[in-house]
């Protein structure tokens, strides 16, 4: 109890601090939102086994849903933010009979699902809404020290939606549906249930990460919001940190993202065919990601 | 009358989108391996459709052949890098999934490095500027070109696959590996054989990719592998017929909705694979699979 309470409180904590040391708060706001999206990827993947390649969908929902609460409805920031993770959920909810498909196809469709969003919202036509493909503008919410200690607060949320997945008993159903679907169906798991639920928290995580995002940067277009790259990061970031742990995600992405920014946005060729190697050498020999390094010598009951 | 090209050029443009997605198919049918790189190994095709005519004169219908013994290779040498060590693993499908990304993030980089960010194309009109005439619409001839070399590969393909005897071996790898081992198919060399296979059809696809979009880019890969993918999922992953139809459906959804409704034409496929989906979850002509 105390190690899972240290999991979930250290790193908004580590995160919170760190902004006196750094100056550059975009950068640890979006390593923060990262992290949140590494996690939502782990709890889907890592406890199900599905991979949603449109995993950026949510996040664009979330982001355009605090926008058009602002536009629209005129609410403050933070329940404009709310809304934004309802629009997440809401996709979610829409999209869960894609869960009926199996790993390949379930990863495609995702992917077509956010391509279909993306290009429903950048439509030049609904413009009226949308504001199509000219982006829009919440500076009228602007306040990048609340967004930042949102950010903070999800953080810890995403940690704890993992900690709570992996200790309950909805989390042990899932790790049986993930390792044998038929004989957890026949045990009375609730297959579908299960996974439409751990789909839902995983699409909520995103669409508020994505409605922080869309506070903080005030100004953004369809492309940002729904760059299929978004997807992949948290994909790779929670995978070489090692899906089905909670320090996992969180490693990954300091470790990966930092490179990053650290020498990738001056030469970004040569950083995308580190990255691409890097992908690969995982893939053929880390497939648990870093912390299986730890956790290889001791037998583990999984 | 406007419909009627929207037809005709969505078919053949269906026709290419087969051809791009047959290698694919092929590879994901076999070895239950997603290749994401596969855009890029269509972008790396036009490329070198484009620099062997720049600098060599050489017509693309003989780069169109060219290109396929080193791709056979090629993909042959992968199989057994890459992809033998992923057939072993635990989730075969979502590992490769994984791990071609990253190949596709080093092809685009090497590309970037090597010809630069820009557009490259075949400036003159290699095959004669006038177009043909189909039912009175005039088509470019290109197309109806690169609609021809997807008809003959799905026809060498399926003579490939159902008359030869290590057709029948991929068959056989096809339906049940174990059962393929049983009778003593080796299933490690027919993979990297129809690795060799995809890698092909996917450079073939990429010298006629230039004429039906007109260029390519390293950045191109990534849509095309996104197009690919669609076109196999709607028609049915492991059936080449299956590709070819997803192809049309997918060429003709595009083509009507670019002619009557433009700023929907980016989203008309997407939604439309959408549908098949939920209603045919194993595509068009999949064969429905009991899960839980």
């Amino acid at each position: 109890m105390v190690s899972d309470g240290l999991l979930v409180l250290v790193p908004p904590i580590g995160f919170f601090i760190a902004q006196f040391f750094y100056n550059n708060q975009l950068l640890l706001l979006t390593m923060m939102l990262y992290v949140v999206l590494a996690q939502g990827i782990n709890i889907i993947f890592g406890f199900t086994g599905y991979l949603p390649f449109g995993y950026v969908g949510f996040f664009g929902a979330g982001a355009y849903g605090t926008a058009l609460s602002v536009i629209f409805l005129h609410v403050p920031a933070a329940l404009a933010v709310l809304l934004g993770g309802v629009a997440g959920v809401l996709l979610g909810a829409l999209l869960s009979p894609l869960l009926r498909l199996s790993g390949a196809y379930f990863a495609i469709a995702s992917l077509a699902a956010a391509e279909a969003l993306y290009y429903l919202i950048s439509n030049p036509q609904v413009s009226a809404v949308t504001n199509g493909p000219y982006g829009v503008n919440l500076s009228s919410v602007y306040n990048s020290g609340a967004a930042y200690i949102a950010a903070v607060a999800l953080v810890g949320l995403a940690g704890l939606c993992v900690v709570w997945v992996r200790r309950s008993h909805f989390g042990m159903s899932l790790r049986a549906i993930r390792a044998d679907p038929l004989s957890a169906r026949m045990a009375g798991v609730q297959v579908v249930r299960a996974r439409t639920y751990a789909w839902l928290i995983s699409s909520t995580l995103a669409g508020l990460a994505g409605a922080i995002y869309g506070w903080a940067v005030s100004v953004f277009y369809p492309e940002a919001v729904f760059d299929l790259s978004i997807s992949v990061f948290a994909i790779v970031f929670a995978l070489f940190g090692g899906v089905g742990t909670v320090l996992g995600p969180l490693l990954g992405t300091i470790v990966l993202f930092g490179v990053y920014n650290a020498i990738g946005i001056s030469q970004p060729q040569y950083f995308q065919l580190i990255y691409g190697v890097l992908i690969v050498l995982i893939v053929l020999f880390l497939p648990n990601g870093l912390l299986s390094i730890r956790l290889r010598g001791r037998s583990r009951v999984k | 009358m406007l419909w009627l090209f929207a037809l005709i050029a969505g078919v053949l443009f269906g026709l290419f989108y087969g051809l791009a997605a047959l290698g694919l198919n092929l590879i994901f049918g076999v070895m239950r391996l997603v290749d994401l790189a596969h855009g890029d190994l269509i972008m790396l095709g036009g490329f070198a459709a484009v620099l062997l005519f720049d600098h060599f004169r050489v017509n693309p219908l003989v780069t169109l052949l060219l290109v396929i013994p080193p791709s056979l290779a090629v993909g042959y040498a992968t199989y057994y890098l890459l992809g033998k060590r992923l057939r072993g693993s635990d989730d075969p499908e979502m590992m490769s999934l994984v791990m071609f990304f990253g190949v596709s993030q080093v092809i685009e980089a090497i590309a970037v490095i090597a010809f630069g960010n820009n557009e490259a194309a075949i400036g003159s009109p290699v095959f004669g500027s006038r177009p043909i005439s189909i039912a009175g619409q005039g088509v470019p001839t290109a197309w109806i070109i690169s609609a021809g070399v997807g008809l003959a590969a799905l026809g060498l393909l399926y003579g490939y696959l159902y008359h030869t005897g290590l057709g029948r071996a991929t068959r056989a790898v096809m339906s049940n590996l174990d059962e393929a081992r049983a009778v003593g198919v080796d299933p490690d060399r027919i993979s990297a054989l129809t690795f060799g296979l995809g890698v092909a059809l996917a450079a073939v696809a990429g010298v006629l990719s230039i004429f039906m979009i007109g260029g390519t880019s390293p950045s191109e890969g990534v849509g095309l592998t996104v197009t690919a993918f669609a076109v196999i999922v709607i028609g049915a992953l492991g059936s080449p017929l299956g590709t070819f139809a997803g192809g049309i459906v997918f060429g003709l959804a595009l083509m009507f909705t670019q002619t009557y409704a433009p700023g929907w034409s980016g989203f008309a496929p997407f939604a439309i694979l959408l549908l098949i989906m939920l209603v045919r979850p194993t595509g068009l002509l999949g064969r429905t699979v009991r899960s839980v």
